[in-house]
């Protein structure tokens, strides 16, 4: 029975944890601290982010349900990597973009591009 | 914008802060102590003894406790709360940095001003001192009532049209300091913050001086062929350039402000870009109305422009 309370509860929490997303699983990388980034830099002074109350910015596309959308700025694959990247230094990832390379740390980026796949549309 | 939105009220880093401060701690433990008596007499008076109870009231417990404790009590506060605070009053050295801070909705003009109190040098929504010498600030209004607060560094003084406040202010130690404005003026008025900039004494002295120094406008090309035919300099003065709208704030040296839209973004491309592409969004009611017709090359010149103005 004492097995059964510690058993059963672990049983439950493997069972609840939706199965990893093969493609934009970012298991180093952490939405939370993203957030912040995205706070401290600026994002939403050009895109609606969800998840952050303000600014809603209206220059660049909305980022509300990213992890769906098929193509970065219309152009590039939607994948981990590839985002970081673009969230970083677009310009350098994609040559002709209008949107600016921003502050923020590699590391930081990665946490940034977890934090959009992270939102996900009932 | 980590400076502004977040503003410590109870961590002074300079003396006319810290006298408020330690004000603010009395008055809190006394209103506790008083508070704390009140509940006790409550106490007595629902559940305390018959002969407790006969204390509590008649004549001579009420002059006593209801009239001369009090008078004593916020004669002795009031005479040390004048004391304490007496530095924030105190006439300031003659030869102390003065500059002057105007409200508008919703930012803030900053002049610096000369010995004859003259402006010398324009900026907006970011102030550079000194660390360790005090800064006289001349506040005042050029629409409705505003409120100067940078808790760390002073007291909250209103700006009143018509009239000029005077604010001394002064940090310790160099740093970055959030401003709010603290008296509701409109629209967007959460969204006016203000940054202070500390430096070390010979630092500052060197920008300053260098920022006096006669200005040759980085990059007349593209990027300021675009300003003017924009329509920018209707409200944005560029010193050195033919940009001399003072309806909105002074672009001179945008570059190297920390933040944007009056203390409430970090300054950078990105946010540049989207200030100027449509601002509304950001800072909803604000008088600068969205660029939407400017083509994403457009919106690059002019922010990589008005970055090149440090």
């Amino acid at each position: 029975m004492q097995r059964a309370g510690i058993l059963l509860p672990l049983l439950f929490a493997i069972a609840c944890k939706p199965p990893p997303d093969e493609v934009q699983h970012m298991p180093q990388a952490d939405a939370a601290r993203g957030l912040q980034v995205i706070e401290r830099a600026g994002c939403g002074a050009c895109h609606v982010i969800p998840g952050l109350r303000w600014p809603k910015g209206a220059t660049g596309p909305s980022l509300e349900g990213f992890a769906a959308q098929g193509l970065i700025a219309g152009r590039l694959p939607n994948r981990p990597d590839v985002l970081a990247a673009f969230v970083r230094d677009a310009p350098a990832t994609l040559p002709g973009t209008t949107m600016p390379a921003m502050p923020m740390t590699t590391a930081e980026a990665q946490d940034v591009a977890a934090y959009l796949y992270s939102r996900r549309e009932p | 914008m980590p400076e502004a939105s977040i503003i410590p009220v109870f961590d002074p880093a300079g003396p006319y802060a810290g006298s408020i401060t330690t004000l603010s701690w009395v008055l809190i433990a006394m209103a506790a102590a008083v508070f704390a008596i009140v509940l006790a007499a409550l106490w007595v008076a629902l559940f305390g003894s018959a002969r407790l109870k006969r204390k509590l009231g008649g004549r001579t417990a009420i002059w006593i406790r209801g009239v001369g404790f009090p008078i004593v009590v916020l004669t002795v506060l009031l005479v040390y709360g004048l004391s304490l605070t007496r530095n924030l009053t105190a006439p300031v050295p003659a030869d102390a940095m003065r500059v002057r801070i105007t409200g508008e909705m919703w930012w803030w003009r900053v002049a610096y001003l000369d010995g004859e109190g003259r402006p010398y040098m324009l900026d907006a929504n970011e102030l550079h001192i000194p660390a360790g010498r005090p800064v006289v600030l001349e506040l005042e209004s050029n629409d409705v009532i505003h409120s100067f607060w940078v808790p760390r560094l002073s007291g909250k003084l209103d700006m009143i049209p018509g009239r000029r406040n005077i604010l001394p202010i002064q940090a310790d130690a160099p740093g970055v300091f959030g401003g709010q404005c603290a008296e509701y003026c409109g629209g967007p008025h959460a969204l006016m913050g203000f940054v202070v900039i500390a430096h070390e004494p010979a630092a500052f002295d060197a920008m300053m001086a260098a920022r006096r120094a006669p200005r040759t406008p980085p990059d007349a090309g593209a990027g300021a062929a675009l300003f003017r035919s924009s329509g920018c300099a209707a409200c944005h003065r560029i010193a050195g350039t033919d940009a001399n709208g003072m309806a909105g704030p002074d672009l001179t040296h945008v570059g190297s402000r920390r933040s944007l839209g009056a203390g409430i973004l970090l300054n950078n491309t990105g946010t540049m870009m989207g200030w100027i592409g449509d601002s509304q969004s950001i800072k909803p009611g604000n008088r600068m109305p969205p660029y939407k017709t400017l083509s994403a090359a457009d919106l690059q010149t002019l922010a990589r422009y008005l970055e090149a103005q440090k």
